[in-house]
C-alpha cells in the first residue's frame, strides 16, 4: 500500500539538483522575446499611439488589438476583458501594445519608446466609491454579482426579547500570491499547423479554450503544454490565458518562437492579487450564548473586469457563516467593479475572507454574553445531521468540538490565557492567544463538477508500465506523487511502474482545472476509478492481475491498446439549486480549528507569532509529509496576509510592486507550526482523502488577530496588521 | 548598438570557462545564457529572494546583483556542481526525503544556503538554521520541511557530501 506513506515527492530529485524544467529554461532557434507595454493611467479613452522616431521599430515585431485574428477577448466566464485594450482602458496596467525583438536586452528602451493618448474618464478606487454609483464604470450598477443567501426569518429573530445583538464591520487587504517563479510563456504559431504554448500555469484547458477564442481556431490546432511550475496559489489559474495570448500573438505575427517571461515587478503589479473585502456582520445571541440569528453584508472588489469573481464571491457567501448551526440567517454577497488591475484566484478563493471577518466577530459576540472564546464556538458548532446556512443536510460526521479539544490541549489554551492575562499588566511585551474555527469545502461549488464533468484515462504498455492521463498540474502541490500512490494502490502495481503524465493539451484529457483543493479529491476519485476500469477490463477478457505484467503484454497482444478511463459523477444524492442557491454546496468540507500565539511589544507594535497549532479532519491523508507541507505553507501565507503582506495603493496602481517592500514570512519570521490530522475517510475521495490545499489559509488570520486582541485589547478588525494601524488601535484601546 | 564588451575567466563547478559581455551583465545570466547553467533561477532581480544564489569564492551570493566583470579570476559553484556526478549532497538527499521542495523554484538557491550554513557551522542551532536561510525566499513550505531536512543533513554528513542511500528518515 502506498497511500498513507510519506513517499517522497516524484520530481524531487530533478528539483534539487536544478534540472527541472521550468519555462525560462526553454530556448528555441531563432527565438524573439516578448514585452507587454501596458496603461499608465487607471480609466480613459485610448486616443492615439506613438512610437518614438529613435527606435528602429522595423527590427521589432508590433501587435496591438487590430492584429488578433479572433475576438479580443480573454474567453472565461463573461466576455468583458479584451485581451489587449481596444479604444479605451479600464485600469492601470492594462495591455494594450506587444513588442518583440531577438536580443531582449533592447525591449525595455523600445517599451519606453511607445506612449499613449489618453483621455482620461474619472476611476473609482474603492467599495464605497463602487457602491455609490456616482461613477459607472461596468455594467449598469458596478456590481458584477449579487448572491443572498436566506434561511428562516432573520428580521423576527432580532426581535425576541432575549435577543443580544452585535454588530461590527471587518476588512482584509489584497494579498499578492507571489509565487516565486514569475509568469512565464514560449509560443510557437505556424499558420496551418496551428498554435503550440508552453508555459507555467495552473489549468491548460482555460489557456486552451482563451486561445482558441482568440485565433478562431479549432480546439485541434491549439497544443498546451505545462512546463514545471514556480507555483501558483491560485495566481496562475486565469492570468495565463492572457500571457499565452500575447505570446501567441507575437509569434503569429513574427512567425518565430516568442518568450514572454514577466519580471518581478511586471508579475507584482499587473496579475491578479486576492479580492480585498468588507463585512458587516449583525448577530443575534440568546444570554447562554446561542446563535438567534445572523444577517451578514459580504463585499468583494473584483477591480475592472468580472474574471472569476462571480465564482470567489460564491464560495466567500457560501463560507461566510462558517461551521456553525444558526436557524436563521441571511448572507448578502457582492462583487463590484472597480478601476484598479482585476482581482483573482488565490488560496481559499473568498473563503478566507469572509471567514476573517466571522471568527473575529465570534470572539467579540463571545465577550458580549461574557463567554469564553472557545466555549461560544463549542455550544453552536454545527453538527451531523443538522442543516447549514445554504440548505446542506450535513450527513458526514462532523465532530468540531473534538478538534476544538485536541486543538486547546495542544496549545495549552486555557493554562496560557489565564498566565498571560496575569502578565500582561506588568509588561510592555503583551502576549496573546487566540482561536479560528473553520471549514473549507473540497471541489467546485454546486453543481460546478457535473458542468465540468472530467475526464481522466489511465494507460498501460505492452511491459506493463502505466501511464496517468490527466490535466491536473503539479505546482509544488504533489499531484504527481498523489496520483501515482492511488494509481499504485488501484492496479496493486509498484509505484516505479506509474507515470503521471506531464499535462499537454494534446495528450491528456480534461479532467478540468488545478483549482479548488480538487485534485486529489475529485481528480485523484477518477484516477482510482479509471485504474480500477483498467484492471476490470483485463479481467473481463480473462487475465488475471496476479501477474499485471503479463496480463497486460497478452492484453495488448491480442485486442490492443488497454486503456480505462473515467468521467465525473457525482456522488449520490448531492443535489443543488443554482436560483435559489441552496442545497449541497460542496461534496465534502475539511473542518479545522487553528490556535495562535502572539506577542505584542507595545513600544514598537511589532507582532510575532510565537507558537501555532493547527489541527484539521481533511478524510484520509494520503501522503503525510506533503500533507503536513500543504497544511504548514498554507498557515505561513495565512501569517503574512494577517501581519506582513500590504499592497500599497497609488492612483489604481500598486506602488509596492517589489520584494524590497511587499513583505512575505521569511524563515525568522513564523513560529513553529504544529500540524494534526484527525483522520477520517471520506466515501467518496481516493482513499477517503477530501481536498486540502486551501483550508490551512483560512484559519491563520482570524487566530492572529484573535490573539493581538487578546494580548492588548485592540479591537483588531482589519487585516494587515501592520504596526502603524496596530498602533492607532492601541491609543483607543482600554488595556 | 556598440556596447563595450569584456572576456573574463572563471572556474564554474571545477571547469574554466570564459564568460563574455557588457562589464554589469548580470552573473545570472551569464550563466544560464552561455553555460546553459538553467538551475540558478530568477525570482526577484532585485537580490531579494535568493533564488539565484551561487556560491563565488565560498561565499553565498545573489546572482542577479553580481556583475560579470567581478566573477573574474573567481571560482563559481551553481546548483549543477553539488552533487559528486550521480552521488547526490546530504542536504540534497534530505531535502528529497524531509519534503523541503515543493515548487522547486526556491530550491536550488535554499540548498546551496543549506550547504554553505553547514560549511560554517556544521552542527547549527534552529536559530542558526533560521538566520542561515532567511535570504531565502520560499512561498511553499513555511520553511518547517526545510528545518527538518537541514538537521537530518547535518546528521548524515556534517558538511560533506553524504550518500545518497542515506537512511536519515526517522
Amino acid at each position: 500500500m502506498f497511500i498513507g506513506q510519506p513517499i517522497p515527492r516524484r520530481e524531487a530529485r530533478a528539483k534539487v539538483t536544478g534540472h527541472a524544467r521550468y519555462l525560462d529554461d526553454l530556448s528555441m532557434p531563432g527565438m524573439l522575446h516578448g514585452v507587454t507595454v501596458r496603461s499608465p493611467v487607471s480609466r480613459g479613452i485610448l486616443r492615439d499611439i506613438q512610437y518614438s522616431p529613435d527606435i528602429p521599430w522595423d527590427e521589432f515585431t508590433v501587435v496591438t488589438a487590430a492584429d488578433i485574428p479572433g475576438r479580443n477577448v480573454v474567453a472565461l466566464i463573461e466576455d468583458d476583458q479584451p485581451c489587449l485594450a481596444d479604444g479605451r482602458v479600464n485600469h492601470a496596467e492594462e495591455p494594450i501594445l506587444l513588442l518583440a525583438h531577438r536580443d531582449p536586452s533592447w525591449l525595455e528602451e523600445a517599451r519606453r519608446g511607445i506612449s499613449f493618448e489618453i483621455d482620461p474618464l474619472p476611476p473609482v478606487y474603492s467599495i464605497e466609491d463602487a457602491l455609490s454609483g456616482r461613477e459607472i464604470v461596468w455594467g449598469a450598477d458596478n456590481i458584477f454579482k449579487t448572491y443572498l443567501v436566506t434561511r428562516g426569518d432573520v428580521d423576527a429573530a432580532f426581535e425576541e426579547p432575549d435577543a443580544i445583538v452585535i454588530e461590527g464591520d471587518y476588512e482584509t487587504g489584497a494579498q499578492e500570491q507571489l509565487y516565486i517563479e514569475p509568469n512565464a510563456m514560449l509560443a510557437l504559431a505556424r499558420g496551418d499547423d496551428g498554435i503550440t504554448v508552453w508555459g507555467s500555469m495552473q489549468c491548460p484547458y482555460y489557456v486552451h479554450k482563451a486561445l482558441m477564442t482568440l485565433f478562431d481556431l479549432p480546439g485541434e490546432k491549439i497544443r498546451i503544454v505545462q512546463m514545471e511550475t514556480g507555483g501558483g496559489f491560485g495566481g496562475k489559474e486565469e492570468y495565463p490565458s492572457i500571457i499565452a495570448g500575447h505570446a501567441a500573438l507575437l509569434s503569429w505575427k513574427s512567425g518565430r518562437p516568442v518568450k514572454l517571461v514577466y519580471d518581478r515587478a511586471e508579475d507584482m503589479a499587473a496579475t491578479t492579487k486576492r479580492h480585498p473585502s468588507q463585512t458587516h456582520h449583525r448577530t443575534a445571541v440568546s444570554r447562554d450564548g446561542r446563535l438567534l440569528a445572523v444577517d451578514i453584508d459580504f463585499v468583494i472588489d473584483g477591480g475592472a473586469y468580472a474574471t472569476l469573481s462571480p465564482v470567489v464571491l460564491s464560495r466567500g457567501t457560501i463560507h461566510a457563516a462558517g461551521p456553525y448551526f444558526c436557524p436563521n440567517v441571511r448572507v448578502q454577497g457582492r462583487a463590484v467593479a472597480t478601476s484598479v488591475p482585476p482581482h483573482g484566484a488565490f488560496r481559499g478563493f473568498g473563503a478566507p475572507q469572509s471567514l476573517f471577518a466571522l471568527e473575529r466577530h465570534m470572539d467579540r459576540v463571545a465577550a458580549a454574553v461574557g463567554l469564553a472564546p472557545d466555549e461560544l464556538r463549542r455550544r453552536n458548532f454545527i453538527e451531523t445531521g443538522q442543516t447549514s446556512a445554504v440548505g446542506q443536510v450535513m450527513h458526514d460526521p462532523i465532530d468540531m468540538a473534538a478538534l476544538l479539544d485536541r486543538a486547546l490541549e495542544l496549545a495549552g489554551y486555557r493554562e496560557k490565557r489565564a498566565r498571560f492575562d496575569a502578565a500582561n499588566r506588568a509588561s510592555a511585551v503583551k502576549r496573546g492567544i487566540g482561536l479560528a474555527a473553520f471549514m473549507h469545502g473540497a471541489g467546485f461549488t454546486g453543481s460546478g463538477e457535473d458542468h465540468l464533468a472530467s475526464i481522466v484515462t489511465v494507460e498501460a504498455t505492452r511491459d506493463g508500465r502505466v501511464r496517468v492521463l490527466t490535466s491536473s498540474t503539479e505546482i509544488g502541490q504533489g499531484t504527481n506523487t498523489v496520483f501515482a500512490q492511488i494509481a499504485a494502490d488501484a492496479l496493486d502495481v509498484g509505484i516505479d511502474q506509474i507515470e503521471v503524465v506531464q499535462p499537454d493539451t494534446s495528450v491528456v484529457p480534461n479532467s478540468g482545472p488545478t483549482v479548488a483543493s480538487r485534485t486529489c479529491m475529485v481528480v485523484g476519485r477518477l484516477v482510482e476509478s479509471a485504474a480500477l476500469t483498467l484492471l476490470a477490463t483485463l479481467k473481463g477478457a480473462a487475465l488475471q492481475a496476479t501477474d499485471f505484467a503479463g496480463a497486460c503484454r497478452e492484453y495488448t497482444d491480442r485486442f490492443g491498446p488497454l486503456r480505462g478511463s473515467a468521467q465525473y459523477q457525482a456522488p449520490p444524492g448531492l443535489r443543488w439549486d443554482d436560483e435559489r442557491y441552496q442545497g449541497d454546496a460542496y461534496g465534502t468540507y475539511g473542518w479545522a480549528v487553528y490556535v495562535a500565539e502572539v506577542s505584542v511589544d507595545t513600544l514598537t507594535c511589532e507582532i510575532r507569532v510565537d507558537d501555532f497549532v493547527a489541527v484539521q479532519e481533511v478524510g484520509r491523508v494520503i501522503n503525510p509529509v506533503l500533507a503536513k507541507g500543504q497544511i504548514e505553507g498554507g498557515v505561513a501565507q495565512g501569517i503574512g496576509w494577517a501581519l506582513f503582506e500590504q499592497v500599497a495603493w497609488r492612483e489604481g496602481r500598486m506602488a509596492n510592486a517589489q520584494m524590497t517592500n511587499y513583505i512575505i514570512p521569511t524563515s525568522m519570521d513564523l513560529p513553529p507550526i504544529r500540524v494534526v490530522f484527525e483522520e477520517r475517510p471520506y466515501a467518496y475521495g481516493p482513499g477517503g482523502a477530501k481536498g486540502i490545499g486551501e483550508l490551512p489559509m483560512d484559519g491563520p488570520a482570524p487566530a492572529i488577530a484573535n490573539a493581538v486582541a487578546h494580548a492588548t485589547g485592540a479591537d483588531v478588525a482589519r487585516i494587515p496588521i501592520i504596526p502603524e494601524s496596530l498602533m492607532q488601535l492601541l491609543e483607543r484601546a482600554v488595556v | 548598438m556598440s556596447d563595450p564588451s569584456i572576456e573574463i575567466r572563471c572556474r564554474v563547478n571545477g571547469e574554466d570557462v570564459e564568460l563574455s559581455g557588457h562589464p554589469m551583465t548580470r552573473l545570472l545570466d551569464a550563466l544560464r545564457r552561455q553555460l546553459h547553467l538553467t538551475g540558478t533561477k530568477e525570482g526577484c532581480g532585485e537580490g531579494e529572494c535568493g533564488a539565484c544564489s551561487v556560491m563565488l569564492d565560498g561565499r553565498l551570493v545573489n546572482s542577479c546583483l553580481v556583475p560579470l566583470v567581478h566573477a573574474e579570476g573567481a571560482a563559481i559553484m551553481t546548483i549543477e556542481g553539488v552533487a559528486d556526478g550521480e552521488r547526490l549532497h546530504a542536504v540534497q538527499q534530505a531535502f528529497i526525503e524531509y519534503g523541503a521542495a515543493q515548487c522547486g523554484i526556491c530550491t536550488p538557491g535554499m540548498v546551496l544556503a543549506a550547504v554553505d550554513l553547514l560549511q560554517r557551522s556544521p552542527h547549527p542551532t534552529e536559530a542558526d538554521i533560521r538566520a542561515g536561510l532567511s535570504g531565502n525566499l520560499c512561498r511553499c513550505t513555511g520553511y518547517m520541511r526545510i528545518f527538518e531536512a537541514v538537521v537530518a543533513a547535518c546528521v548524515a554528513a556534517p558538511g560533506r557530501p553524504g550518500s545518497s542511500d542515506t537512511g536519515a528518515r526517522q
